[in-house]
Parts: C-alpha cells; sequence; structure tokens
C-alpha cells in the first residue's frame, strides 16, 4: 500500500533515526577531519591554529609510518590465510555426517562471542607467558626452553590471538557455502573419474570462490582496525606497531591530536577502498 | 560391451530395507526403463549400479566382471543427473572436456571427442557459455555431452526430463530415443512417467517398493499385466477395476478394463451408469462414469466430438478380449 500518503508517513517515522545515525556518524567524521588541518596538541598549548597539509605530510614522513604499514598488512595478510585456509578445511570437516553435528558447531563458533581484550589475555596469561603458561610447560615438557611468545615472536603471537577469534567467522561462512553445493555435482564428479583431491580443486574450490572473497572483504575490513589485542599484549613495541596502533599513540601518548586525525584521515580511506570492492562484490551476487 | 547382471542385490538404509534382494538382467545395447512410483527404490537401484551407493548384498556384474566394490569411474558407466549437475563455473566445452581431462587424454583427442559430441547435440554454438546462460534442454544436452564422450560401457540416467516443460520433454524424449538408435549403447533410464516409459523402452522394469513387479516389453506389459498393481501403473488413463457381482461373473475377486477396451452408447449396453465430468482433449474424450455399486467412477474413452453431458444416462460394453482378471492376491488369472 505505497500510496504518496503513507510513504510520506513511513519517512517522517523514520527520520528521527536517520538523523541520529547521521549525527552519529557525521560529528566524529567531520571532527576528523577539522583536527586534522590543526595543529592541536591539548597539554601543550591547545589549539594553535591551523596548518593546512602539514599532519599529512608529518604522519607519512614520520619514521613509524612505514613500519607500521608493514605490521599492519604482516598481522591482515597472516590472518586471512589462517583463517581461510584452515577454515576452510574446518568447514570440510564440519561438513561431514558425524555425531554430536550441532554440539561441535555451536563450539566451533564460541571464540567469536569472547571479547577481543578477553581472549588476547587468556592467550597472553595462559598460553603464550614463558613461566607459567601452557606452551612454556609443553616445551619444558619436550625438553625445550620455553619460547618468549609475545617478544620472541611478537607478530606471529599477535597473528595467532587474531586469527582464533576469526576462524569462527570464516568457518561459518565457508560451510554454508559448502552446504549449498549440489551433491549431485560431486557425484557427477565421481562419475567422472575425478579422484577426491581433483572433486575438491575442480568443484568444491570454485563454488567456495565468492564466500572466501567475502570472508577476506569483510575480515579486512575489520581487521584493519584490531587493537584491543595489540594493547593487552605487546603494548605496540617489537614491531607490533599498527596503524590503528600508531593514530592512538600519537593522539594519546604523544597527545598530538591533529597528528592522530590525519592518520584516521588515512585509515578511513583505505577502509573505504576495501569496502567499495565488498560493496561490489556483494552486489553482484545479489543481482545474479 | 554393456551387459549387466544382478545377482540378488539388496540394500538396506539401517533397519530399513529400500530393496529387497532381485535378480536382473540386461542385455547390451538394450534401452531399460526403471519406473514405479515416487519412493519405490527405482533411483537408488540405479544408484546402486552407478557404484554410488554400495550394495548391502548381492552381486553387480558388468560385461561379466564382478563390479561390486568396483569405484563409480572405474566401472565404465555415464550418469545424466536429474539435475544435470553440470559444473557452473566451467564452459560448456570444459563441462563435456571434464571426463577426458580427468582421464588425462591428450588434447588433440579431447578436441576431437568434445566436437563431435557437441556436433551430435547441436551444441557447437554454445560451446564457450557457462551452464548458467543456458536454456534447460541445452544443459541436458550438455549433461548428455559429458556423458557420450567417455564412450561408456552404459548410460544411467535418473530422471533426466523431469525439471523441463511438457513440450521440451516430448521433443527430449525423442532425441535420447534417437541417440540410443545411434549408438546403440546400453541405456538405464528411471522416471516415474509411464509414458516415457513406454514411448522409449526396449524392456521396462516396473518396480513397487524396491520389488520388481515385472519385467518386459512395453507392449507386453501392457496385453498381460502380472498383477493389478502393473495394470494400473501402465496405461494413461488408468485401467479401471471393478470388484464384486460383477467381477464374480467373471470368476475373479477383481476385473480391470481399460478405458480404450469399453464401447460408450447412448442407448444400449452391458452397463449402465451417469456421466460426471468429462475430459475434452480433441482427438478424445474421456467420460468418468458412475456407476451403482462401484465406489470409483469409471473412466472411458470416446471420440473426441462426443454429444455426452454432466449428468446424462450412458450405456457402456466392455470389449470381452481384454477384461483383465485378478484372484484375491491381486496377481493376473491367465
Amino acid at each position: 500500500m505505497a500510496t504518496l500518503h503513507s510513504r510520506s508517513a513511513a519517512r517522517a517515522m523514520m527520520a528521527p533515526a536517520v538523523f541520529l545515525l547521521l549525527v552519529w556518524m557525521l560529528v566524529p567524521l567531520t571532527m576528523t577531519l577539522w583536527f586534522s588541518f590543526k595543529r592541536y596538541l591539548p597539554l601543550r598549548g591547545g589549539d594553535l591554529g591551523w596548518t593546512g597539509f602539514d599532519n599529512y605530510v608529518r604522519f607519512v614522513t614520520s619514521s613509524a609510518f612505514w613500519p607500521s604499514v608493514q605490521a599492519t598488512l604482516l598481522i591482515v595478510g597472516g590472518v586471512l590465510l589462517i583463517t581461510v585456509l584452515v577454515g576452510v578445511l574446518l568447514a570440510l570437516l564440519l561438513d561431514q555426517p558425524m555425531w554430536g553435528q550441532g554440539v561441535v558447531r555451536i563450539l566451533v563458533i564460541a571464540p567469536f562471542f569472547v571479547m577481543p581484550t578477553v581472549s588476547a589475555l587468556v592467550w597472553k596469561n595462559m598460553f603464550m607467558d614463558p613461566v607459567n603458561g601452557l606452551f612454556a610447560h609443553l616445551s619444558k615438557f619436550f625438553g625445550l626452553a620455553p619460547l618468549e611468545w609475545l617478544s620472541q615472536a611478537p607478530l606471529f603471537s599477535i597473528t595467532l590471538i587474531v586469527s582464533w577469534q576469526w576462524l569462527p567467522f570464516a568457518t561459518l561462512i565457508l560451510l554454508t557455502a559448502l552446504q549449498s553445493l549440489d551433491r549431485e555435482q560431486l557425484e557427477a564428479g565421481e562419475m567422472d573419474g575425478a579422484p577426491p583431491l581433483a572433486r575438491f580443486l575442480h568443484i568444491v574450490l570454485p563454488h567456495l570462490a565468492q564466500a572466501i572473497t567475502i570472508v577476506v572483504l569483510i575480515q579486512t575490513i575489520f581487521l584493519l582496525s584490531i587493537f584491543a589485542e595489540i594493547f593487552v599484549t605487546t603494548q605496540g613495541s617489537f614491531g607490533t606497531r599498527t596503524l590503528t596502533y600508531l593514530i592512538f599513540q600519537r593522539v594519546l601518548e604523544s597527545q598530538n591530536v591533529g597528528l592522530g586525525s590525519a592518520g584516521g584521515v588515512y585509515a578511513i580511506i583505505l577502509a573505504n577502498i576495501v569496502a567499495l570492492f565488498l560493496m561490489r562484490i556483494v552486489g553482484r551476487n545479489l543481482d545474479a | 560391451m554393456g551387459r549387466m547382471v544382478l545377482e540378488k542385490v539388496e540394500k538396506r538404509f539401517g533397519d530399513v530395507t529400500v530393496i529387497p534382494p532381485l535378480d536382473l538382467e540386461i542385455e547390451d545395447g538394450e534401452f531399460v526403463v526403471f519406473v514405479g512410483p515416487s519412493g519405490c527404490g527405482k533411483s537408488t537401484l540405479l544408484r546402486l549400479i552407478a557404484g554410488l551407493e554400495d550394495v548391502t548384498g548381492g552381486v553387480i556384474r558388468i560385461d561379466g566382471r564382478d563390479a561390486t566394490t568396483v569405484p563409480p569411474a572405474k566401472r565404465g558407466l555415464a550418469m545424466v543427473f536429474q539435475s544435470y549437475a553440470l559444473y557452473p563455473h566451467m564452459t560448456v566445452r570444459k563441462n563435456i572436456s571434464f571426463p577426458l581431462r580427468m582421464a588425462k587424454l591428450d588434447k588433440a583427442e579431447q578436441d576431437r571427442r568434445v566436437e563431435q559430441a557437441a556436433a551430435v547435440l547441436n551444441l557447437t554454438d554454445y560451446l564457450d557459455r557457462r551452464p548458467g546462460q543456458l536454456s534447460g534442454g541445452q544443459r541436458q544436452r550438455v549433461a548428455i555431452g559429458r556423458a557420450i564422450v567417455r564412450e561408456p560401457a552404459a548410460f544411467l540416467f535418473d530422471e533426466p526430463l523431469s525439471n523441463l516443460d511438457a513440450a521440451l520433454r516430448v521433443g527430449m524424449r525423442l532425441e535420447i530415443s534417437e541417440l540410443h538408435e545411434r549408438l546403440k549403447t546400453t541405456m538405464i533410464y528411471v522416471t516415474h512417467d509411464q509414458v516415457e516409459a513406454m514411448t522409449m523402452a526396449d524392456k521396462i522394469v516396473v518396480l513397487h517398493a524396491g520389488r520388481i513387479e515385472q519385467v518386459g516389453s512395453p507392449l507386453e506389459l501392457y496385453r498381460t499385466p502380472r498383477n493389478r498393481f502393473v495394470a494400473g501403473f501402465i496405461g494413461s488413463p488408468r485401467m479401471n477395476f471393478l470388484e464384486g457381482p460383477e467381477a464374480r461373473r467373471h470368476d475373479a475377486s477383481a476385473i480391470g478394463i481399460r478405458p480404450e477396451h469399453i464401447m460408450p452408447s447412448p442407448n444400449e449396453g452391458a452397463w449402465k451408469g451417469r456421466v460426471g465430468v468429462s475430459e475434452h482433449l480433441g482427438s478424445d474424450t474421456f467420460l468418468h462414469v458412475h456407476m451403482e455399486g462401484c465406489a470409483d467412477p469409471v473412466t472411458v474413452r470416446s471420440g473426441g466430438e462426443v454429444d455426452m453431458h454432466h449428468g446424462d444416462t450412458i450405456y457402456m460394453t466392455p470389449d470381452a478380449g481384454h477384461i483383465h482378471r485378478f484372484d484375491d492376491q491381486g496377481l493376473r488369472i491367465a
């Protein structure tokens, strides 16, 4: 009943929500943009006036910038690699009919419900601690010197923690994709003489391609902004300072809001580029 | 080439027996149709022959060789699935050549066979398209093409026409029959549609609850159905069954008479009834006649231009030579 009257009534009723969302989004965005063009040092003189693109240039030319980009890419890339590979394997496993399937599936999703801060602290103190951690005990059991995970392999440790958190997401999406595969296609492959590995490569993997793309893009957007895991483990030391963490340090530790805001704008642009690809792929899937 | 023997083949899923032990022989080059109502185990039987399901007991021989535990790909059979099961991300050419690539045939031979199959199936213009860009009938042909190129000992069809619309189905039926004439390869075809069975088969296997009710040529089954189930299943519209006094007059517990073997008349005949719904097909008219003492209406075939209306009184004379008699077990009395 989309009459002119009901449509305008609907608009009027949606307006408060839309307005709230806009304000929620636009105010911080505008403030970030605003501060990024200012020299603003809260504890050292406050607002010191406009500086043009000075903050943007300084952020990029600082010695910490490229290492932080590298750390970001390594963590994001590593997590994507682990979650997609292990996710596909787990999905294949969970797709097999087995006893207690429902319970196992719920257990697999469980890590996703644990808050990032909590899971990072659990990993840090219960698994990776060089004295009391489970890994340390394991090493000692085999007669090896316990590894100091967070200082000797800091990037890998963080990648591991974040991968553990995101594995359920990847597994779940890949599992649903796997379940939508027509069984007759696999049987046709079997009749056509394709051994299991060939069936996986020629039939299952192409079927999963779109799901994998979606997993990669959605995860990228969220992984670009991981913060808690670094904050409670290495605090950005040992080369684990990502772009997000660098921005945090600029604003809160250096108390340079202008410089941090400029970094924030770079991060917004980066995330939007990824989002653009995501929209296109998801949109294309909806069209098909 | 494509001779198959099933000995005491049996299939159970847990406690449920889908197919009690059955024996069946399929000669080389035969077009065999498994027909039966849904859930009768005909698809399961086909999948047992294909090797997609393991038999619970019994032996399957293909060309004299015991194939019971041979994996599907090694049995030399090709299957066309109900959903066609084409690989959606591959072009038609890739789909058809997939079994050849898996068999690691050299490229020139692959191309030769694909071109040949495409020519036979009128797919030459579509080789570079994907299945998603094809119509139902074309997809069906791609699925058949993928089966042909392997040059199998036998083709297995699992309700291949049930996803097509009525007009296309008739066309594809002819094409498959034509293909069989040309290739002379054994074909096993599963369907629930007795018209497909009657028109295509050299030999029909009527299945009911996993049991083989009767095996024979289409006309054999039409003329001398072994029991009431086969009598009712083969023929369209289905045979009329009469029980009670009318059957006792023929020394049977039930008699069956096909609609085409009853002569309707407006003024005289052996049986009297009242016309119910009449279905005008143009060439024929099927009258549903309600008779005193019969629960179900009797179907009668009449000419296309018949002047009978709902509620009219009608007289019918059955053709005595075509009355089928059944005993209280439902078996035919010769």
